[in-house]
């Protein structure tokens, strides 16, 4: 009884975290002489007031839930992949290139072509830190943000020379970004808004992910090398092997979400100079949609969709009461700083219980009974 | 009376210590349920238990560790209140953990003075806390340099600085946490000698143990302990040992042994001058040789850390050999992955199974694959096949008695005994050719123990070859078939069980090869 009130209370965390956010958020809003209700009242209706809005929420939400599918398998192998950021970029990067070099393919071919190439360079820029991290024992959270700052100085050169633009390139403005896709290799929409074929994709792939991790010997593997590095071992197991898969699958589905963000929504690439240009964070947020998701695949659909909503009704909450921009920022910021800690702090309690329900048990080791044994009273 | 000038003045010397209707409940569970206890100056009261059963929570609310729930402790008749380790030693009360409390890198001196005010002031005085050391290991034998560094010495020595230390603090009153635990039979005896001394000085002394013949040895007086009950107090020489067990577990106890004689068959795991690397502060293996037959219990006796983690762990595939050779079943294996062992049925019981033989925050049954996950029974082309992984699991729940809600509770959350029932049934029902069987009755109750003591000869007789690796010695005189002893990664001598006394074993175990013994 008491056990399912604290896992209601554990499912329900990254919410209270969220609303205490909001809570500070509206301390903010009162200072800068804004309504809290006001504000937030924006934001819910920019998140979800039309059926445009609720387009917008979920094409936000869409490379989240990818992102934080990977932060899912990588966190389960107890790999902590922060380059969500630079493997999205490494996979459009990819992607484009292919989709800009070949032309008249049939759609769905081209599509299909684009995500697997897409996968795979994201896949590649996840398994160095993962080949780092198994046989050299670098630590992954360094080396995956390193590895952003090098997709982005690669993203920065492809754009201003071999994959500028050429109508750019002979103008003199010189707009850092790529030629537009071919009509035909867009993805699909799927109502009359922005909406497209991806974050249906993405669901899809949630629930690969869930039976990935949990009804096949590879998902198995992962959680066991993640769990206990001695006891894989001595199961046969080749850690060093499931540390490196876990980070390319890591990779390959942040890979993914920049294929989508350029297939489904740019149709091309265009760079600021930093990662967030073209990324808008989403290899960082989704970090914290899977956090929020409990890092389990089908809870980081809901979870992916609420960090979407708050991004889409953020904008729309900065143009209603013309707080400053860095006050989105702050807000989504404390939200990530709520949620994260929350979760750290629901580890420290689950730990706590379990140090509990241990020292409950050696007094309860086997009772009375004595199993397979001969019971004969004394004489 | 002994003369402490540098701790007395400020208390009386304890008489007697009297715990009368302790109670302690932890969450769920009632720890110790009216408990009276009492031991006086002069004696000493064994206190005996299974783990679980209570003793330690008793001894730590004496010692001032847990505080009860209700009932009272009187020294010399005078109710005291023992809030902290710190009251306690004031008292007079020391405590000998089973795992010492000593710094490594410190000498002797240095960890007896350590978190006591110096008579100095702000300067040390390591010169008189070396000279009272001495002083005391003269009066009680507790042969020991103060100058030494605590890495240098022995178990045994260790322990003896621990009681030292407790000695310099003012106890007369000492509680011994299972202090044979660790140590060789003629290291017991030594102790036990030391024990008497202490008893004639007029020391109240608490043994804590479960080994029955070393309880009626060297106590006085007996108390067992059942599920947090006293189940009663009585004088040792009243008392034998079956009438103990009987008490301790609730009803009559077989102690099992193999008596039939097996003739041993083929080789089944045959080690070749094997060497190898240790890690940190552990001994490697030095040119080991071994046979171990199919049909036999081979054990290998040795004082922990003597390399018998390196032995199993080099046979099972987790540790490289430096050189030499291992063969299994005519095969040389040498440098073999670890899967390719498990899939040629040598079995592993590793001593650290919360460790290395589980995962905690798996369910039962997918714990009880760990080793078998790719089998095809188990799995079909890379997709777990749950059904027959669940009925698997039922199926050995029932057969081993594993008590958990269901095949789907997370490991963590059952008991220990329980989670080592999970390791001992995965590894025993896949029907090894060979099992490597680490401590498997380490932590566990007799009952358990028993019971994993028949299964391993259950094993034997139908034609498994079992390399037992025990600290118990009356675990491996009970079920080997042949002995060999382990001493600094060395085979010291094996011998067959008729030839085998504990005398011979306890010198080999301490290094000391036959020759020398003469």
């Amino acid at each position: 009884m008491k056990s399912r009130l604290n896992a209601i209370l554990d499912a329900l965390l990254p919410l209270f975290a969220t609303l205490a956010a909001l809570l500070v958020g509206a301390i903010m809003l009162i200072i800068l002489d804004v309504n809290p209700l006001v504000a937030y009242g924006a934001l819910l209706n920019g998140a979800f007031g039309s059926s445009n809005a609720l387009a917008e929420t979920l094409v936000k939400a869409t490379p989240l839930l990818l992102v934080g599918l990977g932060i899912c398998i990588a966190y389960r192998g107890n790999v902590i992949n922060i380059g969500g950021e630079g493997q999205m970029i490494v996979g459009a990067i990819v992607a484009t290139w292919f989709g800009l070099r070949y032309t008249n393919m049939p759609g769905w071919l081209m599509i299909t072509l684009a995500m697997m190439l897409g996968a795979l360079a994201g896949a590649v820029w996840g398994g160095i830190p993962g080949v780092l991290k198994a046989y050299f024992n670098v630590n992954e959270i360094l080396s995956t943000v390193m590895m952003n700052a090098i997709a982005v100085q690669l993203l920065n050169f492809v754009l201003t020379g071999p994959m500028i633009d050429p109508i750019q390139s002979e103008k003199a403005s010189q707009i850092p970004q790529t030629a537009r896709l071919e009509e035909a290799y867009r993805l699909p929409r799927l109502v009359p808004t922005r909406l497209h074929l991806g974050a249906l994709i993405a669901v899809g792939l949630a629930i690969l992910v869930y039976f990935l991790l949990w009804r096949t010997t590879l998902g198995y593997r992962i959680r066991s090398v993640g769990q206990n590095k001695f006891a894989s071992r001595y199961a046969g197991i080749k850690v060093e092997r499931y540390i490196i898969i876990a980070l390319m699958l890591s990779g390959a589905l942040a890979g993914l979400a920049g294929v989508t963000q350029v297939y489904g929504v740019n149709f091309r690439m265009i760079t600021d100079g930093s990662t967030s240009g073209f990324t808008g964070r989403a290899g960082y947020n989704g970090i914290v949609a899977a956090l929020f998701g409990s890092l389990h695949p089908i809870i980081t659909i809901p979870a992916s969709i609420l960090f979407g909503a708050l991004l889409v009704g953020a904008n729309t909450m900065q143009r209603v009461t013309q707080v400053p921009s860095a006050l989105i920022t702050a807000l989504n910021g404390l939200v990530v700083v709520f949620v994260v800690s929350s979760e750290i702090w629901r580890k420290k309690r689950q730990q706590k219980r379990l140090t509990i329900a241990i020292e409950d048990q050696e007094f309860d080791e086997f009772s009375n009974e004595i199993p397979g044994h001969s019971v004969e009273e004394a004489s | 009376m002994t003369d402490l000038e540098l701790n007395s003045g400020k208390k009386v010397r304890i008489e007697s210590v009297t715990m009368q209707g302790i109670t302690k409940r932890f969450p769920g569970v009632l720890a110790n349920d009216r408990v009276d206890f009492d031991v006086k100056a002069s004696e000493v009261h064994a206190l005996l238990g299974e783990n679980g059963a209570g003793k330690s929570t008793l001894m730590k609310i004496l010692y001032g560790l847990y505080h009860q729930d209700s009932g009272e402790i009187y020294i010399n008749d005078e109710l005291v209140k023992i809030n902290s380790p710190t009251d306690a030693i004031n008292l007079g009360i020391g405590m000998i953990h089973q795992h010492f409390m000593l710094v490594p890198t410190l000498t002797v001196t240095e960890n007896v003075a350590l978190g006591l005010p110096s008579s100095r002031g702000p300067l040390t005085d390591l010169d008189r806390v070396s000279k009272r050391i001495l002083e005391l290991a003269d009066l009680y034998g507790l042969r020991i340099d103060p100058n030494a560094y605590i890495w240098q010495l022995s178990v045994g020595q260790q322990q003896r600085v621990e009681i030292i230390k407790a000695l310099y603090r003012g106890a007369d009153l000492l509680i011994l946490d299972e202090p044979t635990a660790v140590l060789t039979p003629q290291e017991v005896d030594e102790l036990f000698g030391i024990m008497r001394q202490m008893v004639n000085d007029g020391f109240g002394l608490i043994f804590i143990s479960h080994k029955l013949h070393e309880v009626i040895e060297i106590s006085h007086r007996v108390t067992v302990l059942r599920n947090g009950k006293k189940v009663g107090t009585r004088p040792t020489s009243e008392v034998d040992k079956s009438e103990l067990a009987k008490w301790m577990v609730g009803h009559a106890i077989d102690f099992i042994t193999t008596t039939d004689q097996i003739q041993c068959g083929e080789v089944r795991l045959k080690l070749e001058n094997v060497s190898c690397e240790s890690d940190r502060g552990a001994k490697g293996l030095k040119d080991i040789n071994l046979e171990l037959c199919s049909g036999e219990i081979l054990g290998l006796a040795g004082v922990s850390g003597n390399g018998q983690r390196d032995l199993a762990e080099v046979i099972v595939g987790l540790r490289k050999v430096s050189s030499g050779k291992i063969f299994l079943e005519d095969e040389d294996i040498t440098g073999a992955d670890v899967d390719v062992l498990i899939k040629k049925m040598l079995s592993y019981i590793p001593e650290e199974r919360m460790r290395d033989g589980m995962i905690k925050d798996f369910t039962v049954a997918e714990n009880l694959i760990l080793r078998e996950h790719d089998q095809p029974k188990y799995s079909d082309n890379g997709f777990l096949k749950l059904k027959s992984i669940e009925n698997h699991a039922k199926e050995l729940i029932k057969l081993f008695q594993i008590k958990t809600p269901s095949h789907k509770t997370m490991a963590k959350s059952l008991s220990g005994g329980n989670i080592q029932k999970i390791v001992l049934a995965r590894e025993l029902s896949r029907k090894p050719r060979t099992i490597i069987a680490a401590q498997p009755t380490r932590g566990l109750d007799i009952g358990a123990a028993e019971y994993v003591r028949e299964q391993l000869i259950i094993q034997r007789n139908n034609g498994t070859a079992v390399l037992l690796i025990s600290e118990d010695l009356d675990e491996i005189f009970a079920l080997s078939d042949r002995i060999a002893v382990i001493y600094e990664g060395k085979i010291m001598g094996i011998l067959s069980r008729e030839d085998a006394t504990k005398e011979k074993i306890g010198l080999l175990m301490a290094g000391v090869l036959p020759a020398e013994q003469a």
